[in-house]
């Protein structure tokens, strides 16, 4: 079953492009092979590179609902996928007196107590569906079993309704920083794709896009040095996010172009440890910070 | 780089695919049926026109996670080719090297990703083959390399940048803020053009010999099981990043091993005071307490052209593993010692340019830069001879190559007798210990010679000798 939201590759770039995303041929080729072959897609890899950002701009090409599920630490079922509603189940029950168990039973076990939660919401919308597991990483081990199950079949079964089974497919992107390794299963379910950092072009591209007004040299000038600070061995070397904060800063600060003392008294924009900026400092030969 | 592959058909397809896999599965890659079923139909999707697509699909069907992309990238070029065959101009001679280089220079100064490549083709074509039979019998990265030395084009490369940027703003002012980023930028760009030479070269050897052999053999492995012989930059790269957690798993193993010598030694002198108070009788065997005197490591690494890689890893691994030593002091020569302890303590934080500072730093060559075991040896012997006592464990790192000079054996038999252990750890396979100008055999006569060609080897060999 196929999401069939896009035509061809191009079509992927193309449309992302038209509302804000600049995908990698990379990115491009995996988010059609998941519309196509109907897969979920798992996209890892550092910080602020776009993971996120991309599920919400294919629901913005493919006019889809954006359901979201948050993963956390303790992150499980009844957040997950859905909860009965007690509070109301209680108040029915006190207000049906007069009925025999089994009529209450069967009423207060219905849809109106049910609390559907993302998966289960992403699982029965009968529109086209962008479910984003983001941060699945930070999720217990438990919560992939239920993943696993959910994302096989495209059906939940909950024990007082019966089996509740996808009538259409939504588009599902699960992202992870890798601070945990994924199971092997969940894995084998997923087409995978890694985003790194993109290439000087693509980046200058991004930047050019995200901060309107900024010179085209002036973002030339700051991707080369992203680059040069990503060749170091940083703690925390700057990702497309920080890029795009040090050019509206210096939009902001009215520089028109790189030099010595700009990039000294901005340094702190980017690189976020005191012991990275130092490094940094002398490697760019930037006299005292 | 869009160019379709002649070769790649609907038809030919499948079967490449399917070697693809056989090799993928061959270095340990898990893919299943279904996985398999998927990649031929990622493929049917993206079609065959355009090769990098075809490599994103399969990437993103047949992976799991990002440390396989390296080995599936080598793999995948072996099996879909971006030309088919090798191409047409194969008699270039050495009077084109010259040209060739200019044309290298000119495309590293555009950063030209498509001229690049095909550069790296066309050099491997002209200066790469060997043998005798029209066709080569043979391509070799490391002979193209050699005789291309795309590293020395730096200096022209970045005229080249300097010239068309006074061209596009003529006369303006003061140097720009990201010229000083421009060095580093050109030796990025060096780097990877070197590793396409070395993909190119597997493509023709696995043209020639078939795919599957190459595939198996000499796309390397996981980091740690590659020849440190032969590991590239990228590959070098790699590695460095699995020294820490090898250095944790070692700390975890001698530990333990300390903790096991520790229990159990009966200390006859004080079991035998104690039982004045039983009457005579030993009643409670009193345990030796180990004094936690750690040991003393000297480790003497040859630090020359091709091994350096190997000193260079191990002197990181040694760095991270100081904690388990009262004392660790490194040595490194070419053909002079010089003591590069502090050095590498500094270097943890930038491993990667470890081997340079070294070379730039410490005295290790004397009027020429060829290795020298015997005046190196005998260097170390007469300046720092005092850093190696009873409780010292010494690790000479080298292959042995003397190049012809004298292998200065006293020097080596005055270390093993003043020294509690001496081990020569040998990068290479002990078939080759006895030829062209290796004294590794007789070294091995003197002291334990082992040979250690890859990380996994060296952990290994690291968690077991080392004293305790
Ligand atoms: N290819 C791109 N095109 C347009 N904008 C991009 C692109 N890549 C990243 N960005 C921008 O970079 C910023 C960071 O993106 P996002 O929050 O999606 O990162 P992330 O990978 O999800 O990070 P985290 O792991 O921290 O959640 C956003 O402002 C996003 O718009
Ligand atoms: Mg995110």
């Amino acid at each position: 079953m196929t999401t069939g939201y896009f035509t061809s590759v191009d079509d992927v770039a193309e449309r992302l492009a038209a509302t804000g995303y600049l995908a990698s041929p990379a990115v491009a080729t995996t988010v059609f092979l998941a519309d196509r072959l109907g897969k979920p897609l798992l996209v890892e890899g550092p910080a602020g590179v776009g993971k996120t950002e991309l599920a919400k701009a294919v629901a913005r090409v493919a006019d889809a609902r954006l359901i979201r599920l948050q993963c956390y630490e303790g992150v499980d079922e009844s957040r997950a996928l859905y909860e009965w509603n007690h509070a109301k189940q209680l108040l029915r029950i006190t207000a049906g007196r007069e009925e025999s168990w089994d009529e209450t039973r069967t009423d207060i076990f219905g849809e109106e107590f049910l609390l559907s939660r993302p998966l289960l919401t992403a699982i029965r919308s009968a529109d086209p569906t962008v479910l984003l597991i983001d941060e699945t990483d930070k999720a217990d081990v438990e919560v992939e079993g239920l993943l696993l199950e959910v994302l096989s079949d495209f059906q939940v079964t909950v024990p007082e309704l019966g089996t509740i089974t996808a009538t259409r497919r939504p588009f599902v992107v699960l992202t992870s920083n890798a601070s945990r390794e994924l199971s092997e299963a969940l894995r084998r379910r997923c087409l995978f794709l890694h985003i790194g950092f993109p290439e000087e072009e693509l980046e200058r591209r991004i930047l050019t896009m995200r901060v309107p007004g900024l010179d085209e040299a002036l973002a030339a000038s700051l991707v080369r040095v992203v680059g040069a600070l990503r060749a170091m061995d940083l703690r925390k070397v700057p990702s497309v996010a920080e890029t795009i904060d040090w050019a509206r800063t210096l939009l902001a600060l009215g520089a028109g172009t790189l030099d010595e003392t700009v990039v000294r008294d901005s340094l702190g924009v980017i690189l976020k440890h005191q012991d990275d900026i130092l490094k940094a400092a002398a490697k760019l030969d930037l006299d005292a910070v | 780089m869009t160019t379709p592959s002649a070769e790649v058909t609907a038809a030919g397809v499948t079967d490449r695919l399917t070697g693809l896999v056989r090799a993928l599965r061959a270095h340990g890659f898990g893919i299943g049926t279904g996985e398999s079923v998927d990649a031929g139909r990622a493929l049917e999707a993206v079609g065959f026109a355009d090769r990098e697509r075809m490599r994103e699909a399969l990437a993103a069907t047949l992976l799991h996670q990002e440390g396989q992309r390296a080995l599936f990238d080598r793999v995948f070029d072996l099996y879909f080719p971006a030309s088919a065959g090798p191409v047409a101009d194969e008699t270039a001679g050495q009077a084109d090297t010259a040209a060739l280089r200019e044309r290298l220079a000119a495309a590293l100064a555009a950063d030209d990703r498509s001229a690049l490549a095909r550069l790296a083709g066309e050099a491997v074509g002209s200066l790469g083959g060997y043998g005798s039979s029209p066709g080569s019998d043979g391509w070799s990265s490391y002979q193209t390399l050699a005789r291309l030395r795309p590293e020395t084009l730096l200096a022209r490369v970045r005229a080249m940048l300097r010239d068309a940027s006074a061209l596009e703003d003529a006369g303006s002012q003061a140097p720009a803020f990201t010229d000083r980023l421009t060095d580093d930028e050109i030796r990025r760009r060096i780097e990877a053009f070197r590793e396409q030479v070395r993909t190119e070269a597997r493509v023709r050897v696995a043209e020639r010999q078939g795919r599957d052999r190459v595939a198996r053999r000499a796309v390397g492995g996981a980091a740690d099981s590659v020849d440190f012989l032969l590991a590239g930059r990228a590959q070098l790269d790699e590695l460095r990043r699995t020294v820490h957690p090898l250095a944790r798993k070692l700390a975890t193993r001698l530990a333990a091993r300390r903790r096991r010598a520790a229990r159990g030694r009966i200390d006859l002198r004080r079991t035998l005071r104690g039982s004045l108070s039983t009457g005579g009788v030993p009643m409670r065997p009193v345990l030796r307490r180990r004094r936690p005197g750690r040991p003393e490591l000297v480790l003497l690494c040859d630090v020359s052209g091709s091994v350096a890689g190997f000193a260079n890893f191990t002197m990181l691994l040694v760095q991270a593993l100081h904690d388990q030593f009262s004392r660790v002091r490194v040595f490194a020569f070419v053909n002079r010692t010089d003591e590069v302890t502090d050095l590498i303590a500094r270097g943890s934080s930038d491993p990667a340019g470890l081997g340079a500072r070294i070379l730039a730093e410490a005295e290790l060559t004397g009027w020429h830069g060829q290795s020298d075991y015997g005046s190196a040896l005998g260097e170390f012997v007469e300046r720092y001879v005092d850093a190696v006592g009873p409780r010292t464990a010494v690790f000479i790192l080298g292959d042995a190559r003397t190049n012809m000079t004298d292998p200065n054996l006293p020097a080596v038999r005055l270390i093993r007798d003043r020294a509690r252990r001496v081990h020569w750890l040998n990068p290479e396979q002990p078939s080759l210990w006895s030829t062209g100008d290796s004294a590794a055999l007789a070294y091995a006569e003197l002291v334990d010679m082992r040979p250690c060609r890859n990380a996994r080897q060296l952990g290994e060999l690291i968690g077991r000798l080392l004293p305790v």
